[in-house]
C-alpha cells in the first residue's frame, strides 16, 4: 500500500506539520473541502478530504415498518437511488424469506440497475468530468463545464445528455418514476414493464450502443494521447474489491464477493454476501465524517482496498458482453500483467462498463419474463438480512435487523464512497506532492487535486448519510499547527485568500 | 460577477444568470433538472450558469435566479443559502427537503448528540477506540434540520421529491420569458 513517506496515519496534527485547505470541490455530486499537512521542508505528509456533513439515516430508519425502507433510503442519493432501492430490497428479502425472488422480480430488478448504473456513468463522465478531459485540467474557469463542451464539442454532449436519458428512461419504465420510484418491493417487484416502454427502449437501443462504443474511443484516444500523464496522474497502489458473478464474470446486481491485492493475486474469493460485514471494519477519523473500512483480517494499514469500475473490471475474469469484453482486453493491456492502479483510468473503466449496460439490456428486453409471470413470492421470516449491489461508484451494503413487530431495529449502511475513502485521500496527497510548490497554494493545484477526486466519483450525497458534506476549499497546515495559506477560486476564476492572517487559526 | 459569454440574447433580451445548490438534500432535484434533457442544450442558449455543482465557481455572482435543494442541517447551509438569497433576485425553494426539511427532518425527535454516538461509537464493525469526529474543519451540525424559509424570505416553492422535470423546465420558462410563474394541471405534486 501507498506509503505516506513516513509518516504516521495520525489524526489528531501530526507535530511538526502545517495544513493547507481547498473549499468548496466543485463538479462532484455534493460538497467537498480538502486539508493538506505539510512538514518544515514543505513535503506533504498527509491529506484530508472531509466530510463534513451529516443526516443520520442509519439511526431514523430504526424504527420504521421494514417495507418503507426501500422507498425511504432512496433519499440517501438522487444520482444512484435506485441502487440504494435494490441493496434495501435484496436485504429485505432476506427478512421476508424471499430468497430467491422470482424470475421475473430478478430480471426486472436487473434491467433497472443496469438502467442506475449506466445513468449515472454518463452524468458523471460527460456531465461532471470531461471538461477535464477535453480541455484540459488547466483551462479556463468558465469553460470547465458542461456548457462549454456543448459549445465546442456539440456531438460529446448530445450524446451524454441523450445516454443519461436512456438510462433515467429505463429506471422509469421499471421503477414508475426517474427520480425516487417504487418499483421493488422486500420479496420482489410491483409491476411488469409495460409492452409500450419496452417497444420504446428497444427502438432507442442500436444508436445508444454506438455511442457507447463512441465513448469508450474518447478516453482510449484521450489516454493514447497522454500516456504519461493518465498513467502517472494521482495513481495509487491498493487492494481490489468487488462483487463478481458465480461464474467470475463482471457482476453488478447479484453475487459473491472476491478481492485482490495490488498485484492481482487474489486474496479472498466465493464468499457470500451474507457474510460481507463480518471482513470488514472500520476506522473512525476526527476529521471526517466519512468513515475508512478495511478488511479486518489485513488491517487498516494493509487491507483497505478500491471499488468501483476500475476494480469491478480487474477483479473479474471476464465480461459476459462480446463488445465490452473486447474492450476490456485492450483496457487491460495497458497494465502488463498487473493489475492498472492509475486514478484517470477509473474513467475508461466506467465507460466499458456504460458499454455492459447497454448490450445487457438488449439481451434482458429480449425476454417475455419482464412483461409477465409471477412478481412476488415469500417465506419463514428471519430476523435480519444483508443486501450487497455493485452501485455505480462501487460496493453497496446495506444490513437491516426486524423485530417481530415489523419495525427495523438495526440499520448499517456501507456506501460505496466510503470504500474509496482512504484511496480518495492517498490520491490527493499524490497529486499534493507531485505539484505543491513550496508555500502557497496555486490555482493548478487546487484544479488538479479536484481532477484526482472526480476520477472517483464520489458521492458525497450518499457519503454523507452518516453526517457529512463540504464545499471544496484548500488550506495549507504548517509545523504546529499554523494555518499558512488557504484558497478559494473566486468568482472570476483568481484565486482568492479568504482569511488573510495565517498565524491566527491553529489546527488541533 | 461571475464572467459570461454574452449578455445579450440575439432577439435583444438579456440573458438570465442561474445559480443552484445542494444544502441537506440528496440530489435528486438536481437530477431532475438534468432530466428536462435535450432541453438543457436550449436553456444553455438563454441562460448562464454560475456558482452550481455543474460548474467550478467556488462563489456565487449576481444572479436572477438561484435554485435551492436540501434544508438546513448545518451552519455552513445556513452560510450559503444567506449568500445565495443576497446574490439572487430570485429564490427557489425546490424539492420537499428546502420546503420542509424532508427525510432529513426525521432526525429532529432524535438526540443530535445521541445519534453521533451511536454511528460513531457504538456500532458493531467499528475499530477500537473510535470516537465521534470533532475536528474545527467540521462545520457545527444544527440540533435540527430546518426548512429554508425559516431563514430567508423565499419567492417560490416547488414542491415534489423530486419535482419533475417538465415542472422544472414550465418553472424555468415562465420566469425566462418575465411571467408569473404558473404551474398547470398535473406538474404539481407531493410525493
Ligand atoms: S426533495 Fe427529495 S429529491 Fe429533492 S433533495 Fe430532498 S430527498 Fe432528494
Amino acid at each position: 500500500m501507498t506509503d505516506l513517506a513516513g509518516a504516521p496515519a495520525s489524526d489528531a496534527l501530526p507535530a511538526g506539520l502545517r495544513r493547507v485547505a481547498i473549499d468548496p470541490l466543485s463538479r462532484v455530486e455534493g460538497h467537498g473541502k480538502v486539508t493538506l499537512l505539510v512538514d518544515e521542508h514543505n513535503r506533504v505528509r498527509q491529506a484530508r478530504l472531509h466530510i463534513v456533513e451529516f443526516r443520520g439515516f442509519e439511526k431514523f430508519i430504526e424504527g420504521r415498518p421494514y417495507w418503507e425502507v426501500p422507498v425511504m433510503v432512496q433519499r440517501l442519493c438522487g444520482i444512484c437511488p435506485v441502487s440504494h432501492h435494490l441493496a434495501a430490497s435484496k436485504a429485505l428479502d432476506h427478512v421476508v424469506g424471499a430468497v430467491p425472488v422470482t424470475r421475473s422480480a430478478t430480471l426486472l430488478r436487473r434491467l433497472m440497475h443496469y438502467g442506475q448504473v449506466l445513468q449515472s456513468h454518463a452524468t458523471h463522465f460527460f456531465h461532471l468530468a470531461s471538461p477535464d478531459l477535453l480541455f484540459g485540467f488547466d483551462s479556463e474557469v468558465s469553460r470547465r463545464n458542461l456548457m462549454a463542451v456543448a459549445e465546442t464539442c456539440p456531438d460529446v454532449a448530445r450524446q451524454g445528455v441523450l445516454l443519461r436519458k436512456f438510462g433515467q428512461e429505463v429506471i422509469r419504465a421499471t421503477a414508475g418514476k426517474r427520480v425516487h420510484g417504487t418499483g421493488s418491493v422486500p420479496g420482489g417487484m410491483n409491476r411488469h414493464l409495460s409492452r409500450e416502454d419496452r417497444a420504446l427502449l428497444h427502438e432507442g437501443l442500436p444508436v445508444m450502443i454506438d455511442w457507447a462504443e463512441e465513448a469508450v474511443d474518447l478516453i482510449a484516444r484521450l489516454h493514447a494521447e497522454q500516456p504519461g500523464l493518465y498513467t502517472r496522474f494521482a495513481s495509487v497502489r491498493s487492494n481490489l474489491l468487488s462483487l463478481v458473478g458465480m461464474d467470475g464474470s463482471l457482476e453488478l446486481y447479484d453475487g459473491v464477493i472476491r478481492a485482490r491485492d495490488a498485484t492481482g493475486r487474489i486474496l479472498l474469493d466465493g464468499l457470500s454476501d451474507q457474510a460481507c460485514l463480518e471482513l470488514l471494519e472500520e476506522e473512525v477519523k476526527p476529521w471526517t465524517y466519512l468513515k475508512f473500512p478495511y478488511l479486518k483480517s489485513l488491517g487498516p494499514e494493509q487491507g483497505w482496498y478500491r471499488v468501483g469500475p476500475l476494480a469491478r473490471i480487474q477483479n473479474c475474469d471476464f465480461i459476459a458482453s462480446a463488445r465490452a469484453e473486447a474492450r476490456r482486453q485492450a483496457f487491460l493491456a495497458l497494465g502488463q500483467g498487473e493489475p492498472v492502479h492509475a486514478s484517470l483510468a477509473y474513467h475508461w473503466a466506467r465507460m466499458i462498463e456504460l458499454l455492459h449496460c447497454l448490450e445487457m439490456i438488449a439481451v434482458l428486453l429480449a425476454d417475455p419474463a419482464l412483461l409477465a409471470g409471477d412478481l412476488m413470492t415469500a417465506g419463514e421470516r428471519q430476523r435480519a438480512g444483508t443486501g450487497v449491489i455493485e452501485a455505480p461508484r462501487g460496493t453497496l451494503i446495506h444490513h437491516y435487523e426486524v423485530g417481530d413487530d415489523d419495525l427495523v431495529t438495526r440499520c448499517n449502511l456501507i456506501v460505496s464512497t466510503t470504500h474509496n475513502n482512504r484511496a480518495m485521500n492517498e490520491a490527493v496527497c499524490a497529486v499534493a506532492r507531485e505539484y505543491l510548490d513550496g508555500q502557497t497554494l496555486t490555482d493548478g493545484l487546487l484544479n488538479h487535486i479536484e481532477v484526482a477526486i472526480r476520477a472517483y466519483d464520489p458521492c458525497l450525497s450518499c457519503a454523507t448519510h452518516a453526517l457529512g458534506r463540504m464545499p471544496l476549499e484548500l488550506t495549507l497546515v504548517g509545523p504546529g499547527g499554523a494555518v499558512l495559506d488557504r484558497l478559494r477560486r473566486s468568482a472570476e476564476g483568481r484565486i482568492e485568500r479568504p482569511h488573510a492572517a495565517p498565524e491566527a487559526e491553529t489546527a488541533r | 460577477m461571475n464572467p459570461s459569454a454574452s449578455l445579450k440574447l440575439p432577439d435583444g433580451r438579456r440573458r438570465l444568470r442561474l445559480a443552484t445548490t445542494s444544502l441537506a438534500g440528496c440530489f435528486g432535484c438536481h437530477m431532475s433538472f438534468l432530466d428536462i434533457d435535450e432541453r438543457l442544450l436550449m436553456l444553455i442558449e438563454r441562460v448562464d450558469f454560475d456558482r452550481s455543482p455543474f460548474t467550478d465557481f467556488k462563489k456565487i455572482g449576481h444572479c436572477d435566479i438561484g435554485l435551492v435543494e436540501g434544508g438546513l442541517c448545518s451552519v455552513e447551509n445556513v452560510q450559503v443559502l444567506r449568500e445565495f438569497r443576497a446574490h439572487c433576485r430570485t429564490l427557489v425553494a425546490v424539492g420537499a427537503c428546502a420546503i420542509n426539511g424532508g427525510l432529513p427532518a426525521q432526525r429532529n425527535h432524535l438526540d443530535l448528540g445521541q445519534i453521533l454516538a451511536e454511528v460513531y461509537r457504538e456500532r458493531p464493525g467499528l475499530a477500537p477506540g473510535s470516537a465521534v469526529p470533532d475536528d474545527p474543519e467540521l462545520p457545527l451540525l444544527l440540533n435540527r434540520v430546518h426548512p429554508i424559509h425559516e431563514v430567508v424570505q423565499v419567492d417560490y416553492f416547488l414542491p415534489g421529491c423530486p419535482p419533475s422535470a417538465d415542472a422544472i423546465w414550465s418553472f424555468l420558462n415562465d420566469l425566462m420569458d418575465g411571467r408569473t410563474p404558473h404551474l398547470g394541471h398535473g406538474l404539481i405534486r407531493y410525493d
